[in-house]
């Protein structure tokens, strides 16, 4: 008797342990959180971001914003707040390697007749007006670096809408440069920017 | 009588601050748009960080603060002129006029924030024997020689002193495949057989020891 419960008992840490485990983390109760929202193969829906290829330590700088309340746009305060209240940062660095491993589709959803110009923006800037390139920080392709997050293929509404909240003086993380970038940026060049990117890949 | 009073003083502060909030909007955006030195400054810093300090973005932003002025110009010059080969300053650089390049340089010459840190602290002994007393088996110079015991550069020579680390490796391990490129020699060629007699892990040594001088 006493030796079947104790089996039980390894039996349940072992099945704790492999539920854990990042290759095991698809099927979690916490990846099943974001994904509700972010789409199940977590590559955006809707006013949701894609998740898929995210640079990890940016997933985790974010749900450290939400959870401290610094990012505060209206979508921000609405879902994530509440979603990533009562998450703990191993819990947060988890599902963040667990979505950077998913290989990231372009939404493809940008008026392709804004993509070169766009493009030009976001390698050169427009130094005559004071915007900085974009690549400077972003990378050659978008695909972001430590922190700094990947924008190729994201969708062009959440680009867009970004790229408004900061210079409308929503907030971020604290230390950004992007509230300063964004207030130089006119409609044109947010339309053209968030075009260009959502079908970069 | 009083009610009526109180009512057009209300209207006429909602009226002032409508208007002065449009004015200000406008004279930014006018700012922005014509390239007035802050509004120039404010460009420079969003890469190079607030005070200068430097940044960690896809590249390596260095440190401006502290820089000597002469430094800045020529650097900008060696952009616009093309014997610096860099794919993001050569488009920053060719706006400027010659007396805004001297603007820029001279404001970010009063800044003093602290370094930027970060490097690694295992080498920083052996980067600081190199850095005053160079290899001499290997036909390095000393470095505070020409950039000072502290670090602080002087006329065209560098201040090296809270230089980020990342960027100090970049640059002495590919100086001369950015600097000195084309056919008129400049000043970045007594830096070349230096930079080539370095090691790498010679370079690292001194990066990590320059990046946090104050």
């Amino acid at each position: 008797m006493k030796r079947i419960g104790l089996e039980i008992a390894v039996l349940a840490i072992f099945a704790f342990a492999l539920s854990t485990l990042p290759g095991s983390a698809g099927e979690s109760a916490a990846v099943r959180n974001c994904t509700w929202c972010h789409g199940t193969g977590a590559q955006g829906y809707t006013v949701a971001p894609r998740l898929a290829g995210q640079r990890p330590a940016y997933i985790v700088s974010q749900l450290r914003s939400f959870h401290e309340r610094t990012r505060d746009n209206p979508f921000s305060v609405q879902y994530m707040w509440g979603a990533a209240a009562s998450l703990n940062p191993y819990t947060a660095r988890d599902l963040a390697n667990y979505f950077a491993s998913i290989p990231p589709r372009p939404a493809n959803d940008g008026n392709g007749a804004f993509a070169s110009r766009g493009r030009s923006i976001y390698m050169d800037g427009i130094p005559e007006a004071n915007i900085v390139s974009c690549y400077a920080c972003h990378g050659p392709n978008a695909e972001g670096i430590r922190d700094i997050p990947r924008l190729g293929g994201l969708a062009y509404f959440y680009i867009k809408a970004r790229l408004e909240q900061w210079g409308q003086g929503y907030h971020s993380t604290p230390g950004s440069p992007m509230p300063m970038v964004a207030t130089h940026l006119g409609a044109e060049e947010v339309e053209a920017l968030a075009s260009y990117l959502s079908f970069v890949r | 009588m009083k009610a009526v009073g109180l009512k057009l003083i209300l209207q006429t502060a909602v009226l002032a601050a409508a208007f002065s909030a449009s004015g200000h909007a406008q004279e930014r955006m006018a700012a922005a748009r014509v390239g007035g030195l802050e509004a120039k400054l404010e460009y420079c810093k969003t890469c190079h960080g607030l005070s200068g300090q430097g940044y960690l973005g896809w590249f390596p932003m260095p440190r401006l603060a502290g820089q000597q002025p002469e430094y800045i110009e020529a650097q900008l010059k060696a952009f616009i002129e093309r014997r610096r080969a860099n794919p993001v300053m050569r488009n920053v650089a060719h706006v400027l006029s010659p007396s805004m390049i001297s603007a820029l340089a001279n404001h970010f010459q009063h800044l003093n924030p602290p370094p930027f840190g970060g490097a690694p602290r295992g080498s920083t002994g052996l980067g600081k024997k190199i850095y005053e007393e160079g290899l001499p088996e290997s036909n390095v110079p000393a470095c505070s020689a020409c950039h000072g015991p502290d670090g602080h550069g002087q006329n065209e020579i560098p201040r090296l002193a809270g230089q980020l680390y990342p960027y100090m490796v970049g640059q002495l391990t590919g100086w001369a495949k950015e600097r000195g490129q084309g056919t008129s020699v400049d000043t970045s060629a007594i830096m070349a057989p230096t930079a080539h007699n370095l090691t790498r892990s010679q370079i690292e040594a001194v990066a990590a020891y320059v990046s946090y001088l104050h």
